[in-house]
């Protein structure tokens, strides 16, 4: 949902009227005869800077609701078209009698827009569905299992945020030279490994090999035990480690998450590290970055904050995108590692063929993904001061 | 066309006919790394196709077979004469199973990658022309999608489409639809950025002043200068369609082993495998996933380095002294023209002045900013 | 190097003690797919303290490149041998460390794009002490401050206390391009190389840069190295001139004697190219009866209180950017339509053809109303009405070879000709234009900028139309290019006799073309009549400004305008109390 790659047509023409009116409003003003109309100007500034922030803020927040809507929608009528979920859950084991009942009951045989906007007031009030399978509203299976989600997401954040970051810049800094090449390709190698054969792999390495580390899940047995002592738990396992000051029991979490947050992690670093090679290498071009060079600014410094931070902005919005696909990533990781989390949650009611609970969390991380989406474009407007919208 | 568009060219600048095809000519003005990356790229792609191909005549056994003469291969059988990589947990041979896995990628490649191509870019360039309500929604839409988490776009897709799991063609099929439906954003993306950006060059706006149809405008200039970028999407569409069906094969979403043989789902099966320390029902098919992505986005990526001089990668200058203080100065526009070819140096009977060949490497004056 | 008069350090020297800069012999070359291209050779100059220098020269002339070395900002694939000798030390030669020490401190650049020569995202203080603290690292926040603070006051940014704060967006281009030379100022720099500082700018915005160039030289003994393409320009600046053409400096002189005495006859050539009010004026040629005749044509375009107002979006205010003027054009007449950027002329043009939306008033074209007009009926109008395009780069589908893209309109309004006569059109088109017939088979990107505004030519007039929009047709040529398409124009114009909307921001182009000339600012017509009236005894102070900020190539009448305009500036009204 980037809106800074997509020349606007409008908005282009806005932009360049806009710009040929300040032009001209303050090439007279600008001898500086009167102070009076530049006063004027820099009030008008000072408002249109103020105004453009929070409008872009607002009319950012209220672009999430047509997404889901969007998403739901289309969700919600695929589904549809296989048929009502019960049938497909229980086809085989069931009369056609008893199965006609059941969906009756469940109101899946009234007409599908009635069940359409059934389903979106259910949604406004929260109501995800319930699972047909074990029976939880789906709210709860993410209470109970989002969490392990978000602690996985956020490690690996961190370890492709510590790869990307730095080794991009450098690739950019080096630019052709053998450590540009050796971080390419190893950039190029990531996005080609499918995170599932990488944890297969770490796996094979580290835990069966070595037995250095843990093999799945996200605590061992033993742990889980003493963290069942905790009465008000935290939904982070390390949180609740480190708030129990239990040594063994922080390394044990930390041993379990090593494994599964590399291998997202290490991926998305090598998206990451492309993201801001091009960028940087794009911004690194430009006149200003050069007018800085010519005013004898260092080479380091023009890497590190002259073609960095105009860089950032649309590093951040892509990596805002990068980081609700990683929901995607993380759905296989969890199934490699056993991690029992949302993805992994998400397989089982697969292979049970709960759709409804499938459907539910779908439309959950449609949720997270244009609330994730809309912060990052926040920040990447805050970083921007020439907002608009 | 008129029938001066049939009139080949033969200004001196042109090389002959098939040292200018896309990649061929690629590779003629590639160095260094680019050129190694290319090579390589093109390397693996070939052998992924032509491992697609002559599947049956590589393959020792079929993807299906588990006997050979009537004598079972036996189960997790380590790598041995009869079975050269082994066998997997269901006595399937491992080296068969991963050459046809080839077959089935290059099929969901093509279906998806041409059946997203085709919907993306019509769409992406009606929605550009015509701009206005039609093309917010269709922004609005594709945005939604695109912003969302592609594997599970795919889940719900392939449960639409085959409730699960299916036949080789209907596997293929759900796949490709699913990966296509989740690519056609990107396509759409593209090619309406270009088409807004197209629209609003004077050649296309001297097409309208003129009265040239629509439809001639679109397809005739606008489509033929949009492609520009596509090469690259192509790759990366290939390329995530083979990660995408691999993924939906790791949790089962996959084609079901009798029918066709995926690699995604014989790594789901060696999970298990792994965690007792039996690495070739993973290694095999893994590799050949990583390395057929790997052979594809090399390709795409070098060409596209090469095709973009912000990161194309130029000959070294022949460094007659210790000269050149080699500042890391950014190129002001100068090489990027340089590619820009003004045939007519010398300028014709019009003799429209000094336009020498040092223009190449002039400053700013002209060069606004694309 | 045959003995030119660059050879010769010691003649029209500006000063006679130890020169600031000197260049003695370089050569720069490029490595290109092609081989090695030369940018510049055998290249001398000196520069005196206090020393304006020009080097002037059109696009690929190497007066870029030149600059540029002398700080050492040239792309890896540059090759350079020779010597610039900055303070007795050699750029050449210099290590890194060395050279960056030298950047800013002893040379700064002020770039020919105000707006990408600065950082988006940082404020102006922060851009400014980055070149502050790269030469005295010990500086602390409240000392940057401060002397960006000191650095703005003095090139003139009103208020500089807050705007030192802003960012670059929340500035005008003039005041941009302010604030690149106060960089340059704040580091204490003795030699400023201005490359084509003025070029982006609108024409009075220019003579008010110009001004303050002259100011800091004048107040604070900075050298200046001016790259120009325009004569005016240096007119009105340079002490010292070096002519550049194909990487070789064929003339070198001081300003007067060079534009009183050129000697080089590409120096000549250049000069002669330039156009001038008054000097070959198309309304000045015309009798009483001939403007009498012409005034009794058949109206082809009429507006009446014509408005362009482009809609806003989302909260922003809908921009007006014409507001309701009045014109007409007959037959055979050029009309000229001058103004800066912003005024919306281009837009006006682009209203006659249907690309932008007539909103207001009323605007004739043939008769036909274009305010709501639909595509279908206007269509066959379409085949009278010719438009030549400002860029010669982007006019044509590059996949088109250069006889498809003329035989374009003929397909679309003529289907029936048989291929053979279309084909002898296309031959005949080139011809008129002056360009051999084999050229229907290249392709644009293979011509010339001025090459391909010719063909520009030939297929806006492949239909014979009855009127020709032209927007700004010779802005992106370099000026000996722009003189051969200007009189090429003219020649058609008579033998074909289309009437003729011409756009442009050069008063002077327009003066040799239009009959009659409207001035457009803000939207607002603010004058209009015959084009040597208009421009020689301009009524609207907005005119007068106008005409007196254009610089003339001849450094003692440049003199004696910038006093007029001067005095003129002072007395203006505001901006806003104008139109």
């Amino acid at each position: 949902m980037s809106h800074t790659e997509e020349p606007d047509p409008d908005e282009a023409v806005a932009a360049d009227v806009a710009e040929a009116v300040a032009d001209a409003e303050t090439s007279t003003g600008e001898s500086a005869r009167s102070s009076v109309p530049v006063a004027t100007a820099k009030g008008a500034g000072e408002k249109r800077r103020r105004g453009g922030l929070s409008r872009y803020i607002i009319t950012r927040f209220l672009l999430i609701f047509p997404t889901i809507f969007i998403l739901v929608t289309v969700v919600f009528f695929l589904m549809r078209v296989t048929g009502d979920p019960i049938t497909a859950a229980l086809g085989g084991r069931l009369t056609p009698d008893q199965l006609a009942q059941r969906v009756h009951e469940a109101g899946y045989d009234r007409p599908i827009l009635i069940q359409y906007l059934d389903y979106l007031g259910g949604l406004v009030r929260g109501d995800f569905g319930t699972t047909y399978t074990d029976n939880m509203p789906v709210l709860s299976v993410l209470k109970q299992y989002g969490s392990a989600t978000l602690e996985l997401v956020l490690f690996s954040l961190v370890i492709s945020l510590l790869i990307g970051l730095p080794l991009g810049r450098l690739a950019a800094a080096k630019r052709d030279k053998w450590q540009d090449a050796v971080l390419r390709i190893f950039a190029i190698l990531a996005y080609a490994t499918p995170v599932f054969f990488l944890g297969l792999l770490l796996k094979l390495v580290f835990a069966v090999k070595l037995g250095w580390l843990p093999v799945s899940g996200r605590i061992s047995a033993s742990g889980e035990g003493t963290m069942g002592r905790l009465l008000n738990p935290s939904p982070f396992y390390l949180v609740d480690a480190i708030r129990l000051g239990n040594g063994p029991l922080i390394v044990d979490v930390l041993r379990h998450a090593v494994l599964p947050s590399v291998a997202l992690g290490l991926l998305n670093g090598g998206v990451f590290l492309r993201l801001v090679r091009t960028n940087v290498i794009g911004t690194i071009d430009r006149q200003y970055v050069e007018s800085a060079r010519s005013r004898g600014v260092p080479e380091r410094r023009l890497v590190t904050k002259h073609a960095m931070r105009p860089a950032l902005i649309p590093i951040i919005t892509v990596m805002g995108m990068q980081i609700a696909l990683m929901l995607g990533g993380a759905v296989l990781t969890e199934t490699t590692f056993e991690w029992r989390g949302l993805g992994f949650m998400l397989a089982q009611y697969m292979t049970a063929r709960d759709y409804v609970a499938v459907q539910g969390i779908v439309m959950l991380m449609a949720v997270i993904v244009a609330l994730a989406n809309f912060i990052v474009d926040v920040i990447a407007a805050l970083i921007d001061p020439r907002v608009r919208y | 066309m008129s029938q001066t568009t049939t009139v080949v060219a033969e200004g001196p600048s042109r090389a002959p006919w098939y040292l200018r095809l896309p990649v061929i000519a690629d590779l003629r003005r590639s160095v260094g790394l680019q050129r190694g990356m290319l090579i390589v790229g093109l390397v693996l792609t070939a052998l992924l196709v032509l491992t697609a191909i002559f599947a049956p005549l590589i393959a020792p056994y079929g993807f299906a077979a588990s006997a050979a003469d009537g004598v079972g291969f036996g189960t997790q059988q380590a790598p041995n004469p009869t079975n050269h990589w082994g066998t997997t947990v269901a006595g399937y041979d491992v080296l068969s199973r991963v050459v046809w896995g080839a077959r089935t990628a290059v099929l969901t490649i093509i279906t998806s990658v041409t059946m997203s191509f085709v919907i993306g870019v019509l769409l992406g360039l009606v929605s550009g022309y015509v701009g206005g309500w039609f093309d917010r929604i269709c922004t609005m839409i594709t945005d939604a999608v695109y912003a969302f988490p592609s594997l599970l776009l795919a889940i719900v897709l392939s449960i639409v489409i085959s409730g699960g799991q299916s036949s080789a063609a209907g596997g293929i099929m759900s796949a490709a639809i699913s990966i296509t439906v989740v690519y056609v954003p990107q396509y759409f993306r593209v090619i309406r950025a270009e088409t807004v950006r197209l629209k609003a060059e004077p050649f296309v706006e001297a097409a309208r002043v003129t009265g040239v149809p629509v439809r001639r405008t679109l397809f005739g200039h606008i489509l033929r200068n949009a492609t520009r970028t596509l090469p690259l999407i192509f790759t990366l569409n290939a390329s995530e369609s083979i990660l995408t069906l691999a993924g939906l094969g790791f949790i089962g979403f996959g084609i079901e082993p009798s029918s066709a043989a995926e690699w995604g789902y014989d790594l789901n099966r060696s999970m298990t495998d792994v965690t007792s320390g039996m690495w070739w029902t993973a290694i095999f098919p893994g590799l050949a996933i990583v390395l057929s992505v790997l052979g594809i986005t090399l390709m795409g990526e070098s060409m596209n380095d090469l095709n973009d001089p912000r990161l194309r990668r130029r000959r070294a200058p022949k460094k007659t002294r210790a000269a050149a203080p080699a500042a890391r100065a950014a190129e002001p526009g100068a090489p990027a023209r340089a590619e820009a070819p003004t045939g007519s140096a010398s300028s014709g009977p019009a003799g429209d002045g000094p336009e020498g060949p040092a223009r190449a490497a002039d400053d700013t004056d002209d060069t606004k900013e694309a | 190097m045959t003995g030119e008069p660059g050879t010769d350090l010691t003649s029209h020297r500006f000063g006679t003690g130890e020169p600031l800069l000197q260049i003695k012999d370089l050569s720069i070359s490029f490595a290109t797919d092609r081989g090695d291209v030369p940018a510049a050779r055998g290249v001398n100059l000196v520069l005196d303290e206090g020393e304006i220098l020009a080097i002037v020269g059109e696009s690929g002339s190497g007066k870029t490149v030149t600059a540029r070395s002398v700080l050492g900002l040239l792309p890896e694939t540059a090759t350079t041998t020779g010597a610039i000798l900055l303070r007795g030390q050699d750029v050449v030669t210099m290590s890194r460390a060395q050279l960056r020490r030298a950047r800013g401190a002893d040379v700064s650049m002020v770039f020919q794009e105000p707006s990408s020569a600065l950082n988006p995202v940082y404020p102006i203080w922060w851009q400014l002490g980055e070149g502050l603290r790269a030469h005295d690292p010990k500086l602390t926040r409240a000392q940057l401050k401060e002397r960006a603070v000191e650095a703005l006051r003095i090139v003139g940014i009103p208020d500089p206390e807050n705007r030192i704060n802003r960012y670059p967006h929340e500035f005008s281009g003039g005041q941009k391009q302010r604030i690149m030379i106060a960089m340059a100022l704040a580091l204490g720099t003795k030699v400023i190389i201005a490359d084509e500082p003025t070029t982006a700018l609108d024409v009075t915005v220019q003579a008010e840069i110009l001004q303050l160039l002259r100011d800091v030289r004048d107040n604070y003994g900075a050298s200046i190295i001016l790259i120009t393409h325009n004569m005016g320009v240096v007119a009105d600046l340079a002490d010292t001139v070096a002519v550049m053409h194909d990487g070789v400096i064929v003339e070198r002189n001081t300003a007067q004697e060079l534009f009183d005495n050129p000697q080089d006859p590409y120096t000549r050539t250049l000069l002669a190219a330039v156009p001038r009010i008054g000097a070959a004026s198309a309304s000045g040629r015309m009798s009483e009866t001939d403007r009498a005749e012409l005034a009794g044509h058949e109206v082809i375009v009429e507006a009446r209180g014509l408005e362009v107002t482009y809609p806003g979006r989302l909260g922003t205010k809908p921009f007006r950017a014409v507001r309701g003027i009045d014109f007409t054009i007959r037959a055979g007449e050029v009309f000229g339509l001058v103004g800066e950027s912003g005024s919306g002329k281009t837009t006006t043009g682009r209203a006659i053809v249907g690309l932008e939306e007539t909103t207001g008033g009323s605007l004739t074209v043939f008769g036909y109303e274009m305010r709501r007009f639909r595509e279908r009926t206007f269509k066959p109008l379409r085949k009278d009405i010719g438009f030549v395009f400002q860029d010669p780069a982007t006019s044509f589908d590059p996949q088109l070879t250069i006889g498809a893209c003329i035989a374009e309109p003929l397909q679309v309004h003529a289907r029936d000709l048989p291929s053979a006569e279309r084909r002898r059109r296309v031959h005949d088109l080139l011809e008129a234009v002056q360009l051999p017939a084999a050229y229907a088979d290249r392709y644009p990107h293979e011509l010339s900028g001025g090459q391909r505004q010719r063909v520009s030519l030939a297929r806006a007039l492949v239909l014979r139309p009855r009127l020709l929009i032209a927007d700004e047709p010779t802005s992106a040529l370099d000026v000996s290019v722009q003189a051969t398409v200007l009189e090429l124009f003219q020649q058609l114009q008579a033998e074909f006799g289309f009437a003729c909307l011409f756009i442009s921001h050069d008063l002077a182009v327009v003066d040799m073309l239009a009959h009659r000339i409207g001035v457009l600012y803000h939207g607002r017509l603010v004058e209009e009549g015959i084009g040597r009236d208009v421009l020689q005894n301009p009524q609207h102070p907005y005119t007068k400004r106008l005409v007196a900020s254009l610089p003339v190539p001849d450094p003692a009448e440049q003199a004696r305008r910038r006093e007029e305009f001067r005095i003129l500036d002072a007395q203006l009204p505001a901006a806003d109390e104008m139109g």
